[in-house]
């Protein structure tokens, strides 16, 4: 899941055309780019969509640490594979964000001056191979349990970019838990490796779904949009019941004393994540929160001679063209 | 090393003259692969950061097939991890060229053109080698070749065309690169027996082909090719590679060095 803590804005408009909207929503309507919205709705899934975006491109740099020491060549071209699909996935959610009226370089710049942000989880570092495999297995898992649902979003433009991330998104978690697997069943430095790679990712991974947001008027408000299709709680637990018999089927102890089976529920019990923690990373004080800014600032700044070369080339070309006509 | 039998029937050289050239092909394409992957996620523009890792993707998966056919065409029981991962710097037979540093954007664009304008023709040559299966990898790459060719040569064009910055920026890449591009088109005496064999192209033969390309794309770039044809040598023979190369290969070698024998 890469948004969290969507804030969703009041809207200010006709309580008429809001009911009408609504009623659309209801009846199942997919609402299209030139059609009237809310602008609540709007603003809300600009940050939505925006940091859903900002996460995949983020979510590049964590990855990108290990293609360059992956050990194998079929391994390293499977990264390669993973992490070009990922800034795809940037490419399509930007398109989706500027059909409600922002730019791709609108939101850059938002993300580079810490006005918007990508998810928490981009903000934890990798520090062995085994992380390629926690990170497909879990992230991508977590993420593969919000988005799901997202590709029944209202809004057109988001579901159908939703449908397309999907299903390289299953890909990813199964090379995510290959890796876990041959690590698990590998040497013993692997298979601590694999252990030391769950037991750091787990906690962060739970922290993807966001708080618990029960008492929520703003996920309220995007539920009844489609914009947000379950509560945390419900996505939360339904990750770790999938992923607790993963983790046993590799060997692999989930770190929670408390986690139990319960019968009643149909579900695990298991033990929150620390949320002090997680509002540290979202202010900024994550391991790696001034890193990955820092590294897309860099990129942001040592890129713009080349976006103005490009863009100078294509104005002369233009011109160049229109003379001749 | 005491050369293989020859595979397939092919006919030619030794194995070890076949073994060596075929390492020149793959350590060209995993190196410069390499190189490219270094880039994930720090891109100018989002396409670019794309395109460079769909690019690497390519020549990794080049350097699979070129360096699986080498592992067997030696017979020793070497696997393509084995090439890739567990030879030192005094064994990779890359071009200088492609082990230069990324750079900015526009040395990394510039040294891919001038390469590919290279790797083309090649391929196009290998893809008629009189053994079948250099011929079928070639092909294979051939496509991807063109493509890389096209994007990289509008890039230099782009660039060089663009503001005064720009334009600056790939001369100075242009220049940097220009004393690794002769390296490529000079024949040793590998070159001179695997052409003599029909099973692989003079790079001389190519070079006439390569100029055609590299002055209209730079032309149409308004990039002054540099005056002078020295050429710096020692890659593609492993005779003297640059300090470049042993950092690449300590940072993409070490997991398999620092856990030997495990299965990833």
């Amino acid at each position: 899941m890469y948004a969290q803590m969507i804030r969703s804005e009041a809207t200010q408009d006709d309580p008429e055309r809001l009911a009408a909207f609504q009623a659309r929503i209801d009846a199942g309507e997919k609402i299209e780019p030139k059609e009237w919205m809310p602008e609540g709705y709007r603003k809300t899934l600009i940050r939505q969509i925006g940091q859903h975006a900002h996460s995949e491109i983020v979510g590049q740099l964590p990855e990108g640490n290990w293609i360059t020491r992956a050990p194998t060549l079929e391994r390293k071209a499977i990264l390669l594979a993973k992490v070009q699909d990922e800034a795809g996935h940037g490419l399509y959610l930007y398109c989706a964000a500027e059909t409600l009226g922002v730019s791709r370089d609108e939101l850059f710049e938002m993300l580079n001056s810490g006005k918007m942000k990508y998810s928490s989880i981009f903000n934890y570092p990798t520090l062995t191979w085994a992380d390629m495999g926690a990170v497909g297995w879990l992230v991508d898992g977590a993420a593969i349990m919000n988005q799901v649902p997202l590709q029944r979003t209202s809004y057109g433009p988001y579901a159908r970019a939703m449908v397309r991330i999907c299903k390289e998104e299953s890909f990813h978690q199964r090379q995510g838990f290959d890796i876990m697997m041959k690590m698990a069943n590998g040497t013993p430095a692997q298979k601590r490796m694999a252990q030391d790679a769950l037991d750091r990712f787990w906690y962060p991974s739970l922290m993807m779904f966001g708080p618990s947001d029960k008492d929520s008027v703003h996920s309220a408000q995007s539920m009844a949009w489609k914009i947000k299709m379950n509560t945390n709680d419900e996505l939360r637990q339904k990750f770790v019941d999938q992923t607790v018999p993963q983790a046993e089927y590799l060997g692999l102890t989930v770190p929670d004393d408390t986690l139990a089976w319960n019968a009643e529920k149909g579900g695990y019990d298991f033990a929150q994540p620390d949320w002090d923690e997680f509002y540290d990373v979202l202010k900024g004080n994550g391991p790696c929160n001034a890193d990955r800014l820092e590294a897309r600032r860099t990129a942001w700044d040592e890129g713009a001679w080349v976006r103005e070369g490009m863009l100078a080339h294509a104005e002369k070309k233009r011109a160049a063209r229109m003379a001749a006509e | 090393m005491s050369g293989s039998a020859p595979v397939d029937g092919a006919v030619g050289p030794e194995g070890d003259t076949r073994f060596e050239y075929l390492l020149r092909l793959g350590d060209n394409a995993l190196v410069l692969g390499h190189r490219l992957s270094e880039w994930c996620g720090r891109g100018p523009v989002l396409e670019e950061d794309i395109a460079l890792a769909n690019t690497a993707l390519d020549l990794i998966g080049g350097a699979q097939m070129w360096l699986g056919y080498a592992a067997e065409v030696e017979g020793s029981g070497r696997s393509a991890d084995d090439l890739a991962f567990l030879r030192d710097v005094w064994d990779f037979r890359n071009l200088l060229l492609v082990e230069r540093p990324n750079g900015d954007f526009g040395h990394t664009m510039m040294r891919q053109f001038l390469f590919d304008a290279f790797h083309v023709p090649l391929l196009g040559a290998l893809s008629g080698s009189a053994d079948p299966r250099i011929a079928e990898i070639a092909e294979k790459a051939s496509k991807e070749a063109r493509y890389h060719l096209e994007r990289s040569a509008e890039t230099v064009v782009a660039l060089g065309d663009g503001t005064e910055e720009s334009h600056a920026r790939m001369q100075a890449a242009l220049d940097a690169l220009w004393p690794y591009a002769g390296e490529m088109l000079r024949a040793d005496a590998v070159d001179e027996a695997i052409a003599a064999a029909g099973l692989g192209a003079d790079p001389a033969t190519l070079a006439p082909g390569w100029e055609r390309t590299v002055r209209a794309t730079l032309d149409e770039a308004t990039l002054a090719v540099p005056e002078g044809d020295f050429a710096h040598t020692g890659g593609k023979s492993g005779a003297r590679h640059s300090e470049h190369l042993g950092p690449m290969l300590a940072q993409m070698q070490w997991l398999q060095r620092a856990y030997p024998g495990a299965s990833w």
